[in-house]
């Protein structure tokens, strides 16, 4: 087998329900060998079920999966080469950190040296080396989620998967692993499944993003496509804040709140929705031009130093929020009326 | 974690009644047993106050000495047998569906409510000849003719691991229920068959709630002493059937008490001896 192939994964019309509630309802995806890739979405959403799925231990009540081409729907876990983090890592207390690393191989059978040889090498990968006698309990989050990892990929595996790995851990730790996490996989070139529901971390770590809502797929696409390119309403809010315009569409034109708009395409006429950015939109404080602008008045000022947020309340039910870096700082009060301006380009049509 | 805080006045009053009843139920017969078992035997069923060792010197004779051996034996192998069923039995229980799981648990909670003089009847009826298991096995046509399994050793062990064996249970459950099923699962992802994790995982991580039990057994059916004397020969007695004996029919209380004593004694030492053991094993 093509080496560069290893990992590669097919979903076929994966379908899961528990009784009455379908959890997965239809998810066909071809993922390519050697990337990291995000199921992002929230809780209940069917991530973790799809997930769970790959690594057979949920079995599907429709649809295949295919591993490098071959079928390993009816595969139990433990003869499916895979590698697995779970959201409260599972790590087993009985044995210490060496224990837990060379767990999978030996059951495997593996000689001694041979296991001891490769546990040191995988304390290594995760900075973790001198602590192979220590127990789990004496272990920091941080130091708990290295093993994890390091127990998962024991066995270099074909598949990589990753439940809600950095849940357990506070903010910045959880920052620094994402980028730690994210450079071993890199490193290895191992094909990574990981489940999350925080889109910064999706962000940062991934090479293809798959948001899913409602036991569905939205949008799969590359971090900065999805953010900068939402196909649905759902995806523009879930990534990041947006601002979502409701108006008519009528003759190619616009109209949100009576004035005309120009959008990133040509849209049918009828009712439409489009997302702009808070950082894509801008204040003027002079006139508020003919297009692609309306006129309000500013409702709150948030200025965190390296950030700086106003709400204009442009009649439109919720304020619609600006916002920019501090260099690019427009001095407004509260109540003041201004007019927020929307280039044609950040006005993407996300329902039509 | 909770502070410990000063007992106000309405804790203490609360705390009072148990500790009382332990007082009057627990450690006022006690102390009147310990007495007791000190004083002289009158012939014919009394006993006066004195200190005399006589009936704790008979306990040295060899034939105590045997039985006790045996009763040590046999119910640590009551015991063994009962938590070899009983842990793996639990384990998959927690993993049913819940309504299996639930009609199982009362059925095996229910017959808690059976006393231990049921238990005896219904098995010396089940093992025996007239109306038990081997018609069933002549009907099927397994067997040529019927015949008795009790009184035996046999009999007494089965019968012994039937009364512990809910407990044994119920002293599982909570932490088998307990066990993270990710556990488990983290073992198949690195290769691990549903056995091979039972035997690398489940078990190594319920070690002390599988001593426990099997120590709860162990004291459990050395108490017994109906079950010993219906389906067992007198060699299969055990030392509470013979307390039971000398303190109704022999009418001698002061021996009865030193054996009964002693077999307090005899079951702590056990249970210190083991939890010892276990604790210089561990990793």
């Amino acid at each position: 087998m093509d080496a560069r192939a290893r990992g590669s994964l097919r979903l076929e019309g994966l379908v899961k329900r528990f009784g009455e509630v379908e959890a997965v309802a239809g998810v066909t995806l071809d993922l390519p060998p050697g990337k990291l890739i995000s199921f992002l979405g929230p809780s209940g959403c069917g991530k973790t079920t799809t997930l769970r799925m790959i690594a057979g231990l949920e079995r599907p009540t429709e649809g295949r999966i295919y591993l490098d081409g071959e079928d390993i729907t009816d595969r139990p876990p433990h003869l499916r080469d895979i590698g697995m983090v779970f959201q409260t890592l599972a790590l087993f207390p009985h044995l210490s950190v060496a224990g837990n690393i060379g767990y999978g191989l030996r059951i495997r059978g593996v000689p001694r040296a041979e296991i001891d040889r490769r546990v040191n090498e995988l304390l290594a990968l995760v900075s973790l080396q001198g602590l192979g006698d220590r127990r789990i309990s004496q272990l920091s989050g941080g130091q708990r989620q290295r093993v994890a990892t390091a127990r998962a990929l024991a066995l270099e595996p074909r598949l990589f998967l990753l439940d809600e790995p950095l849940s357990a851990l506070d903010a910045n730790l959880r920052e620094q692993l994402q980028v730690e996490l994210r450079l071993l996989q890199q490193k290895l070139g191992i094909t990574t499944i990981m489940v999350t529901h925080d889109q910064r971390e999706a962000m940062t770590m991934s090479d293809l993003v798959v948001v899913m809502n409602q036991g569905r797929i939205e949008q799969v696409g590359e971090p900065l496509e999805v953010y900068r390119r939402p196909e649905t309403a759902f995806v523009a809010s879930f990534i990041g804040r947006t601002n979502l315009l409701r108006g008519e569409a009528a003759d190619g034109v616009v109209r949100i709140a009576g004035r005309p708009f120009e959008v990133d395409r040509a849209v049918t006429a009828g009712p439409v929705t489009i997302s702009v950015r808070p950082e894509d939109a801008h204040l003027s404080t002079t006139q508020t031009p003919e297009r692609n602008a309306l006129p309000g008045r500013v409702v709150f000022v948030r200025d965190l130093g390296e950030l700086f947020e106003c709400y204009v309340d442009c009649g439109l039910g919720e304020p619609v929020v600006v916002a920019g870096s501090p260099r690019e700082r427009v001095h407004v009060e509260q109540g003041q009326p201004v007019g927020v301006t929307f280039p044609r380009e950040a006005c993407v049509v996300v329902e039509a | 974690m909770s502070t410990l805080r000063e007992p106000t006045r309405g804790t203490r009053l609360v705390l009072a009644f148990p500790v009382g009843m332990l007082a009057v139920f627990f450690l006022v017969p006690f102390a009147i047993m310990l007495a007791t078992s000190f004083y002289h035997r009158i012939e014919g069923g009394f006993y006066t106050p004195a200190f005399e060792l006589d009936s704790w010197r008979r306990l040295l004779q060899p034939v105590f000495i045997e039985r006790t051996l045996f009763s040590i034996g046999i119910c640590l192998l009551a015991g063994a047998v009962c938590i070899a069923v009983a842990f793996p039995f639990t384990y998959f229980l927690t993993r049913m569906r819940r309504r299996p799981h639930v009609t199982l648990l009362v059925l095996i909670l229910s017959a808690l409510a059976l006393s231990e003089v049921i238990v005896g009847f219904a098995w010396s009826v089940l093992l025996g000849r007239a109306a038990g298991l081997s018609n069933v096995l002549v009907w099927l046509g397994l067997m040529g003719e019927p015949r008795a399994y009790q009184p035996s050793f046999l009999a007494v062990l089965v019968g012994l691991c039937y009364i512990a064996f809910p407990y044994c249970v119920l002293t599982l459950y909570p932490q088998l229920t307990r066990l993270d099923p990710e556990l488990t699962e983290a073992a198949q992802t690195m290769g691990a068959s549903p056995w091979k994790t039972f035997w690398t995982v489940v078990v190594p991580i319920g070690r002390p709630i599988i001593l426990a039990g099997f120590l709860l057994a162990f004291v459990f059916t050395l108490g017994s002493y109906l079950i010993p004397a219906f389906l067992g020969r007198p060699e299969h007695w055990t030392l509470s059937v013979f307390i039971s004996d000398q303190a109704t029919f022999n009418a001698n209380v002061p021996f009865a008490a030193a054996m009964a004593l002693f077999l307090t004694a005899l079951s702590l030492g056990v249970v210190g001896l083991v939890t010892w053991i276990e604790g210089r094993t561990r990793r």
